[in-house]
């Protein structure tokens, strides 16, 4: 008697374990982009336990910037613990090498890197792969419609040697060139060069009118700082990449009244009180700022957060379809997540459709300024 | 390209090139010494940089932590052989020097705040946290290996590196900082500006490296290093220990590391893996000097600085490519006119 109780007691309890809801999450929390990873990891911490009323578990690996290890991060959640649904990753490369993974087990990602190849052009694999970050060609339309209503016409760019800056470069090339701008010169340095003042010199010397420097993070402010020590007296643009309170700390009073998109979340508290957006961006702002301190919140751990969001509207429709931890659920989760439609997140409002697995429009988007070293929403 | 921005270019090259100039130096010292290719050389520049940038903004770095376990360690090692041996009479100043003075270190940062304190002092306490991290580290990974052959020690050298680096992580977080400069002076130079800053580090690392040749020349110690670079055997028949000359040519090398991160701190911003690339600069500036000769290598580095900062305007996206390809050539060069002499295997 005693044992068949226990036989039944063991039998509920791994029922009801695998009708919790796992989420894989594999983040950059070391290497070269830990200064995004970081923060998507602790808000990782903050989503909700319980959706739909299912248990969800997060089980979250770092993958140190390595796309192989994001490759064996995938794996692994996949084949030992089951996932549902991945989140991750932070950088395009590592998302890149994690999305065939995940298409060979159809399992749905939704990642938070920049790029827009991520998830297009939509073809069978990237059936499966969301994406939670602005694409770069959100922003550097904003960038390239601010700078003609400002008057450029030569422009110069110096960016990163590597894929942010490369895809930055040719995004914002394509714009410029079809809204009639001139790109006069285009330079490159590493993240971690202790000097920029060769490529400077050469961008000085083509006399743009404006300057975009395509960076992410604090090594956004080196050439900024050295074009201001040069004496450089025209407009300096930034991208998305750099709004975290780090880079105002080590850019200082060099990096006042440059331009850049950002994601409404970043100046939610100055957003007009009918903006759409305003709302679950401040959501995540509270619950962050909570947690961490006050002025903690960048706008890398809001694609984390979005990724929540997302996953929140889309995890009750699909278990009514089928029961976590079967192949069935994992296409009914990718189908309710495709079908999202007006969901306001932190960093816009998605509108997912079978085409755009993105789903922000121009409002996911805001110029700002930055000014007594703060930023501050340009109206 | 007009004379001004030659002048830049050069200028900016040649303050390069003095930081690399220093490493390469010290990474002649400690191979020549040690036959340990040292490469956690970049990471004391990254420590000495961003240990001074935490005192700034008024935080405890790391580093403390790090000397206090690293202390801890050297004083279990060195005490259990030492009461082995019955030798007690040397158990106190091991303790005080390994154990005491990282405490007292720790507990006077937590009592008087450093962001207070003029910037000179600063510099000295951030060097007086990491340069002992040098010795201690000789201690703990390198001094039971020290009969290895070179590969090991390089295998060594690369696992103290990946550790230093994710400590680094730990203590600083994945954002740079950048310290306040040291002056504010600025002159003009045949129509370029020339920032006080950049010619203090010119001057400071000129001045260190006349400082290590009168070490080398006219001290007892300086003379003992010269003795175990020449001849590890000889020496040792000569009375001079090679542990002390290890631990003396590591606590040199992180100090000049750590200076060197001092140094251009105010310049750049330090990330706490800056400093393997800016060591690995240093390095072929080391190989063009043979990792022997230190007139050659400190030219070799300056040399290395000019090429950076010249193919950074003429060709941004190739610049590492340039830099580091010099190497091929230098090697080249070398193997054809000198005659290579096996190492001796002791």
């Amino acid at each position: 008697m005693l044992k068949k109780l226990t036989l039944a007691v063991l039998a509920t309890v791994s029922t009801a374990a695998l009708a919790d809801i796992n989420v894989g999450v594999s983040v950059s929390a070391t290497g070269p982009a830990a200064s995004l990873g970081i923060p998507e990891k602790n808000t990782i911490a903050l989503l909700p336990t319980t959706i739909g009323g299912q248990k969800v578990n997060y089980i979250v690996l770092d993958d140190a910037t390595d796309p192989t290890a994001a490759t064996k991060n995938i794996k692994k959640l996949i084949g030992e613990n089951k996932v549902d649904v991945m989140i991750g990753s932070t950088t395009t490369p590592n998302s890149l090498a994690m999305m065939d993974v995940a298409v060979d087990n159809e399992t749905p990602l939704i990642s938070m890197a920049g790029s827009a190849i991520v998830v297009e052009p939509m073809d069978a694999k990237r059936q499966w792969v969301f994406k939670t970050a602005q694409n770069d060609a959100h922003m550097a339309t904003a960038i390239v419609q601010h700078m003609t209503d400002k008057g450029v016409q030569n422009v110069a760019f110096i960016g990163f040697a590597d894929a942010y800056g490369e895809g930055w470069f040719k995004e914002f090339a394509k714009i410029a060139e079809a809204r009639k701008l001139k790109v006069v010169a285009s330079e490159r340095y590493q993240r971690n060069d202790t000097s920029v003042t060769g490529q400077i010199l050469k961008v000085m010397a083509a006399k743009p009118d404006a300057i975009l420097i395509g960076g992410a993070g604090t090594p956004a402010a080196l050439p900024q700082k050295a074009l201001k020590e040069k004496g450089y007296k025209g407009l300096i643009y930034q991208t998305h990449g750099v709004a975290n309170n780090d880079f105002l700390r080590v850019g200082g009073k060099d990096v006042e009244g440059a331009f850049l998109p950002v994601g409404p979340m970043v100046v939610a508290a100055q957003l007009p009180n009918d903006n759409p957006v305003k709302k679950s961006a401040l959501e995540y702002v509270t619950k962050y700022e909570a947690a961490h301190g006050k002025g903690s919140v960048s706008s890398f751990g809001g694609h984390a957060w979005d990724a929540g969001v997302l996953l929140q509207n889309a995890i009750p429709v699909a278990l009514k379809k089928a029961q976590p931890g079967t192949k069935e659920f994992r296409k009914a989760l990718r189908d309710a997540i495709e079908s999202t439609k007006n969901l306001p997140a932190a960093h816009g409002i998605f509108n997912m459709s079978a085409n755009d697995h993105q789903g922000f429009d121009q409002r996911a988007r805001v110029m700002v300024t930055i000014e007594n070293n703060t930023w501050k929403l340009i109206k | 390209m007009d004379l001004q921005i030659l002048l830049l270019l050069g200028q900016d090259g040649i303050t390069n090139g003095a930081i690399y100039a220093l490493l390469a130096l010290a990474l002649v010292l400690v191979f020549t010494v040690t036959r340990v290719i040292f490469i956690p050389q970049g990471e004391f520049v990254a420590y000495g940089a961003l240990t001074l940038a935490s005192l700034q903004a008024g935080k405890v770095p790391g580093t403390v932590w790090l000397l206090l376990a690293l202390g801890c360690t050297v004083a279990v090692l060195d005490g259990i052989r030492l009461v082995r041996e019955g030798r007690f009479a040397k158990l106190p100043p091991l303790l005080i020097f390994n154990i005491g003075l990282p405490l007292l270190a720790a507990a006077g940062l937590f009592a008087m705040p450093p962001t207070q304190l003029p910037l000179a002092a600063q510099v000295v306490i951030s060097m007086l946290l990491v340069v002992p991290l040098g010795p201690m580290i000789y201690r703990v990974a390198y001094q039971p290996l020290a009969g290895a052959s070179v590969l090991v020690l390089l295998i060594v050298s690369v696992a103290i590196h990946v550790a230093m680096i994710g400590l680094g992580l730990l203590f600083f977080g994945a954002e740079g900082s950048r310290t306040p400069p040291f002056t504010e002076l600025s002159f003009e130079l045949a129509g370029a500006p020339l920032q006080g800053q950049t010619i203090l580090v010119v001057v400071a690392s000129a001045s260190l490296i006349i400082g290590l040749y009168f070490f080398f020349e006219r001290t007892i110690y300086g003379k003992a290093l010269r003795a175990t670079a020449m001849n590890r055997t000889g020496a040792r028949l000569m009375g001079i220990p090679p542990v002390l000359a290890g631990k003396l040519c590591l606590t040199l090398a992180a100090a000049i590391g750590a200076f060197s991160g001092i140094l251009i701190a105010p310049i750049t911003t330090i990330y706490y893996d800056s400093g393997f690339l800016i060591g690995l600069k240093g390095f072929v500036g080391a190989i063009i000097g043979g990792l022997a000769s230190y007139p050659v290598a400190a030219l070799g580095a300056v040399l290395v600085g000019l090429l950076e900062s010249y193919s950074s305007f003429y060709a941004s996206a190739f610049k590492e490519v340039i830099v580091f390809t010099l190497i091929i050539p230098v090697l080249l060069w070398r193997s054809l006119t000198s005659k290579h002499i096996e190492e001796e295997e002791e």
